[in-house]
């Protein structure tokens, strides 16, 4: 394997995002260091680096985890504060790894890593099987909605390479997995030390019939990862050059966050409701005839309606919700706990408002998935759900239809720090008017 | 590639809009850091086609070490009138001259960090509230840990232990009157994708970046151009050498490497065999094992 790039291959490579979670010894930074070595996505003068810097600490093996720890107070201390990214590629994709600490600031970082995954890794010791943590690492995925999840067995090679051991955890954290929704899981037996399973098919596991780590990253489909089914469009800013050439240009600017939109298309502005239709769509490969999401555009209309920044372009039939009440699991990065009745900033798609948690509703003990709903107190790398009222009516769908539309931010407005993390659910069907097509879509 | 799927190019290119456009549209006062590199120059493009039809809505921006390639400086200055873009120029030798930067000693200063005064001064000179830079997270292991909004307090400085996390495509760039943010669009960019960018968009890049013969000196296995910011250490001498630059910064700490690539295919394939990173050959990076660090603490790019 190799990124040889002697053609224009590269123009049809796409792109995968995951997030390994794991803790200190499980081997995630040998694993990450196996794939970056093998892809040959680490240096020369990278290695050298590293040698010296494993020789001066006096430890025997290559420390590979100082690749990602790069922080001087990583460094001393031997652990990871924060996310690290690392790049690397092959002929047919390039990845794109956020390697989440295990222990500091877990939730928080493991979090934000999920945010923008296509998969996770999850890690599971051979000889310790499916631990506390393995849980609370696959629950964060599955409310963060991480569409394919790799569960690898590792250490493979402490077990003697036993079908048994690897069988046994196969349907531990299956039976497990079952109490939660996670659409795609794959189970890898693995040895990173070795490479067993990693790159290649390891030859002293037969009886594994799958494929490798690395070609099933490779292949995965993730084509239907983005929703083209809802259009959707916030805009971001208007564009009015106010030159003699383009002297009535006046584009909309944003990334679509749903959906397909066509030249011709007939359009909704949310909140003023007015309609109209697309007249040109401008991407960056110039005038085009239709964007889906994830793409940047800019969106000229037939008739000349207000439109800013904050208000979303849809499509007349297929609305998303528009409510000043959203109702959202939380994710909470603050030391001081969430005020009832405290108010935040809430930042959702490009639009910013002030809002006020009214209710906090329970919190998840993440451990044993249990609702603590006497009392709760959500505070630091705490989850829980929340209602909160917003200043004025979010556009929303529910985070498990459109990561982009029902996602939001907190805002702390001393602080201005970001300390919460939102996944809106699509409100109760008592609550709201609701379009009888969601129906099923139900809670988070 | 099915009609939906985007290819990896696409992806990051898109992705790079949209922050542009977040930084336009969530600050008063914005700037492009501009160096004539190519990570600048790339960046120039993004922002051209993030807002076209329209100009680009901030100034290029330009600290000028005075120790820079010629071959840079009259890049940047045929770029931004090739544009109608404006480009502001601030000296490290005005700094030094105002008692505000001290020149290094030695026989071969290096004003890269120096930078950082003058960079400071005109952010506060110029009240730009946020900066854009093309620094990407696989450049430098601290590099790696920066957010795209990356927080900067009233004194430039920024925290890395205490950023905010960045989640889904949610930047949140509130800040107190004083601060600002920098910000890095290409965070997710690697070199080889920077490269397969420039040769799909054909991209015009300085010379410098492609094969050429120069005067070279070898000093700690680095090719140093011959400049008149170098001075000879007894027993050295300049050669003849076929040559091109993988980064272009100062002329005092970019060294050269021996390559005969003279197109961009022949770069993409040097690029995918190469086994030293890009910034190996920067001197100012193997001063510490956190240079780097040190450096961005402060309030460098």
């Amino acid at each position: 394997m190799s990124t040889s790039a002697s053609d224009t291959h590269y123009l049809s490579m796409d792109l995968l995002r995951f997030t390994t979670a794991g803790s200190v010894d499980d081997g995630k930074s040998t694993l990450i260091g196996r794939l970056l070595y093998d892809s040959k996505a680490i240096f020369e003068d990278q290695l050298d680096a590293i040698e010296r810097a494993t020789e001066q600490r006096g430890e025997e093996h290559l420390n590979l985890s100082l690749l990602t720890d790069g922080l001087r107070a990583e460094r001393e201390q031997g652990i990871t504060i924060d996310v690290a990214y690392r790049y690397f590629a092959t002929p047919k994709r390039k990845f794109i790894i956020a390697d989440t600490p295990g222990h500091i600031q877990y939730t928080r970082n493991m979090v934000t890593g999920a945010s923008t995954a296509n998969l996770a890794i999850i890690l599971i010791d051979a000889r310790k099987g499916v631990i506390e943590q393995t849980c609370r690492h696959s629950f964060i995925a599955s409310l963060l909605r991480i569409p394919h999840l790799v569960v690898c067995v590792n250490k493979m090679d402490l077990v003697d390479f036993k079908q048994e051991v690897f069988d046994e955890i196969v349907e531990k954290y299956s039976e497990f997995a079952s109490r939660m929704e996670i659409a795609d899981v794959k189970f890898i037996p693995i040895s990173a030390l070795h490479g067993d399973n990693v790159v290649d098919k390891s030859e002293r596991m037969p009886w594994y019939k799958g494929a490798s780590l690395l070609y099933t990253l490779e292949t995965v489909y993730i084509g239907s990862d983005a929703n083209h089914v809802d259009p959707r469009f916030p805009v971001q800013t208007v564009i009015r050059p106010n030159s003699t050439e383009h002297h009535d240009f006046r584009g909309f600017a944003g990334r679509v966050a749903g959906g397909v939109f066509k030249v011709g298309d007939e359009v909704l502005a949310l909140p003023s409701g007015f309609a109209s239709r697309i007249k040109s769509l401008h991407s960056s490969d110039g005038d085009v005839q239709e964007v889906f999401s994830p793409m940047s555009a800019t969106i000229t209309l037939e008739d000349e309606i207000d439109i800013s920044r904050g208000d979303m372009l849809v499509k007349p039939h297929n609305s998303p919700h528009i409510s000043q009440d959203v109702e959202a699991m939380i994710c909470w990065f603050s030391d001081k706990k969430i005020q009832p009745n405290g108010k935040y900033i809430v930042r959702h798609t490009t639009k910013e408002v002030r809002a006020v948690v009214k209710t906090i509703r329970y919190k998840v003990d993440i451990n044993t998935l249990h609702k603590i709903e006497a009392n709760p107190e959500i505070g630091m790398n705490d989850i829980g759900r929340i209602h909160l009222r917003t200043a004025s009516p979010l556009f929303f769908d529910g985070y498990r239809r459109n990561r982009n539309t029902g996602s939001l931010i907190l805002i702390d407005e001393s602080t201005n720090a970001t300390v919460g993390a939102g996944m809106i659910l699509w409100p109760d069907l008592t609550e709201t008017k609701l379009p009888s097509q969601f129906v099923e879509m139900g809670g988070l | 590639m099915s009609s939906y799927n985007l290819t990896h190019l696409a992806q990051l290119e898109h992705e790079a809009i949209f922050i542009m456009r977040e930084v336009a549209a969530q600050f008063e006062r914005p700037a492009l850091l501009f160096s004539g590199g190519k990570d600048s120059i790339v960046m120039v493009r993004l922002a051209q086609k993030a807002f076209a039809p329209s100009k680009i809505p901030f100034p290029l921006v330009h600290i000028d070490t005075g120790h820079n390639f010629p071959e840079a400086i009259g890049f940047r200055d045929w770029l931004a009138k090739d544009l109608g873009a404006r480009l502001i120029v601030r000296y490290v030798e005005d700094s030094i001259k105002a008692g505000r930067a001290v020149e290094e000693k030695g026989l071969n200063p290096s004003r890269n960090g120096l930078q950082t005064v003058t960079l400071l001064d005109s952010i506060e000179e110029l009240k730009f509230d946020a900066c854009l830079g093309g620094a990407r997270r696989d450049e430098e292991k601290a590099r790696a840990k920066e957010r795209f909004f990356s927080h900067r307090d009233e004194f430039g400085q920024w925290d890395p232990k205490n950023q905010r996390p960045e989640l889904w495509n949610l930047f949140n760039g509130r800040k107190n009157h004083g601060e600002h943010f920098r910000v890095f669009p290409l965070s997710n960019w690697t070199e080889m994708d920077v490269w397969q960018y420039i040769t799909r968009e054909k991209i015009p890049l300085p010379p410098l970046y492609f094969s050429h013969e120069r005067e070279v000196v070898n000093r700690n296995g680095n090719w140093l151009a011959n400049t008149p910011f170098i001075t000879l250490l007894p027993g050295e001498k300049y050669e003849k050498r076929i040559i091109r630059f993988r980064t272009v910064g100062d002329a005092t700490c970019t060294g050269a490497v021996e390559s005969t690539a003279s197109t961009l295919g022949e770069i993409i394939q040097e690029v995918a065999s190469a086994r030293q990173t890009e910034r190996g050959t920067r001197a100012d990076d193997k001063r510490s094992e956190t240079a780097m660090e040190d450096r961005k603490k402060a309030g460098y790019f």
